[in-house]
């Protein structure tokens, strides 16, 4: 176990001793995969947070009746019964206009011109959860709900969050496949070097294989090269987007506290970070493996 | 026990360069073997260390056919050979001590030990002070002598050395034959292959002799 041990820390030791070899070529390599890393994992992050802040506005699409501004209390009753007796409906709450008033007062940013009304300008409304919540049994509610009389106006209220909800999965397929395309990039990175590596190495993997080497032995340095690199890659990764949304997050703190609502960037959590240095070492590695599968067999001639 | 009987070596466009050698040597044998250049002393060297195969005949080492071998025991049928390469085959980027110690890495020997076992090795060959530089700054017959210290580094049971002494003044070469004959003493199987014929004789070996790829008596 021991020997093990040391095995493998003397081939990391020297995997780390041809990287620095070579300090610039293998900066570049690991600039070229923290890049190109950082574009999937930044736009994921990005993503996420897009997903959070619209599960905080909208968590349930909702349709919005607002009364014509004349309607009696009868009428508004009327109403109330047959939204009851509505099969469509799965519940329902009545807002008073003065409700509705105070509630603007305190909503978001607009407080201060609320504050300077001489009076409610704001009807009766009821909001009002549907059954069914696909898309279609929406808009059919609404248009239904439309034609009572004293409806001034049926607003759908979320059908928006529904389509950014689509637009978020389709973002996140996007991301799904450019994560993919660049990983193979990453791959064919991590080959190239390793290819270069064991060119440069060919008398020594000839003289260890003449003295005894296995073929273990031999390709256990190149696997940490390439594991190292994408691990050094994934890392400049993190710090791009670490960076990015750093920026980004005071750019939108000023924006917020214009409409004084209260919103910040997540970063990439624990886990996420985790995964992301850990695939790429793992991308790294797999491209070295491919590549000493490849060159290695070329330089056999014993 | 080294035994080969019948082997022929034909290399790739043709040339026989070994016919029907047939022979056996012993644990702690000295075995030399001469002959004038192109005669088939290194294939010889190279096929009982199994970095050639033969076209026909039989190799067995220690009981194990090298002809029917896994690819995946060769390496460690290797090991049991410390070679002396008559290109020498030092690595050029790695310091004197660190070309002898290759072989105790490859078969994953303690650090302590190793480095102990090295020096110990370049004491022997006469380099103990040149163990940080560059084999590229060393004379003809120091890395010649570099050479021998990495093959005796891992102290192997068979010594196969391919002209250890080509490049060599008689003084050294003398010395270096001596420490042959000092690792036979302790045990040591020893094959030397050399067109000097006059300084093998001295060792006193047992000698084969290669004419044109084929044994002389
Ligand atoms: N890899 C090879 N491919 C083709 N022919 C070869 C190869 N290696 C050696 N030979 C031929 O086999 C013959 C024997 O070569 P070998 O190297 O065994 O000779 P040698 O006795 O060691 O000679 P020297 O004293 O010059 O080292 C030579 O004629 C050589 O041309
Ligand atoms: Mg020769």
């Amino acid at each position: 176990m021991k020997n093990w041990l040391s095995h493998h820390a003397q081939s990391l030791w020297l995997a780390l001793k041809r990287l620095l070899q070579n300090p610039f070529a293998g900066l570049l390599n690991i600039g070229v995969i923290g890049i190109a890393l950082s574009l999937p994992s930044g736009l994921y992050v990005l993503l996420n947070n897009l997903e959070n802040l619209s599960r905080q506005v909208s968590s349930e699409p909702q349709i919005s009746l607002f009364l014509n501004m004349q309607a009696t209390p009868a009428e508004v009753a009327q109403m109330q019964a047959q939204l009851k007796s509505h099969p469509g409906v799965r519940n329902f709450q009545f807002v008073p206009r003065d409700q509705a008033l105070r509630e603007l007062q305190k909503a978001a940013g607009i407080g201060d011109v609320v504050q300077s009304l001489t009076h409610n300008p704001l009807p009766d409304a009821f909001i009002i959860h549907a059954k069914n919540s696909s898309a279609e049994a929406l808009q059919a509610l609404r248009d239904e709900i439309s034609s009572w009389p004293n409806a001034a106006h049926v607003q759908l209220d979320s059908l928006w969050a529904q389509r950014l909800d689509a637009l978020l999965r389709l973002g996140k397929l996007v991301i799904l496949m450019l994560a993919i395309l660049l990983s193979f990039a990453l791959v064919a990175v991590t080959f190239n070097t390793i290819r270069l590596q064991i060119l440069t190495q060919r008398d020594e993997i000839e003289v260890a294989k003449l003295i005894g080497a296995t073929p273990r032995f031999i390709r256990r340095p190149f696997l940490y090269i390439g594991a190292l690199q994408g691990l050094a890659g994934g890392v400049i990764a993190w710090v791009i987007v670490a960076i990015s949304i750093h920026v980004l997050d005071k750019g939108i703190a000023d924006l917020t506290r214009l409409y004084s609502v209260n919103f910040q960037l997540n970063h990439l959590n624990i886990s996420d970070s985790g995964s992301l240095i850990l695939f790429s070492a793992w991308l790294g590695w797999v491209g070295a493996w491919m590549s000493v599968s490849r060159h290695l067999h070329q330089i056999e001639q014993h | 026990m080294i035994s080969l009987s019948q082997v022929c070596k034909r290399y790739p466009g043709g040339y026989d360069a070994l016919k029907n050698i047939s022979f056996t040597m012993q644990h702690g044998e000295l075995v030399a073997v001469t002959g004038h250049s192109g005669a088939g002393k290194s294939t010889l060297l190279k096929l009982i260390a199994a970095i050639e195969r033969p076209t026909r005949g039989s190799i067995i080492i220690n009981g194990q056919n090298t002809s029917s071998l896994r690819t995946a025991a060769i390496p460690y049928l290797r090991r049991n050979f410390g070679l002396v390469f008559q290109d020498h085959k030092l690595l050029f980027e790695r310091t004197v001590f660190e070309n002898v110690l290759l072989p105790l890495q490859i078969t994953g020997f303690e650090r302590r030990e190793s480095a102990k076992r090295v020096r110990a090795a370049l004491d022997k060959v006469g380099l103990l002070d040149k163990e940080k530089t560059l084999p590229i700054t060393l004379s003809g017959g120091e890395q010649q002598r570099l050479c021998i210290a990495r093959a005796i580094v891992s102290r192997p049971a068979i010594l196969l050395a391919d002209e250890p002494t080509g490049n060599l003044d008689a003084a050294y070469a003398s010395d270096i034959m001596e420490l042959f004959k000092s690792f036979n003493q302790v045990g040591v199987t020893v094959i030397i292959a050399s067109h000097d014929e006059a300084m093998l004789k001295r060792l006193n070996p047992r000698l084969l002799k290669l004419n044109c790829g084929e044994l002389a008596s």
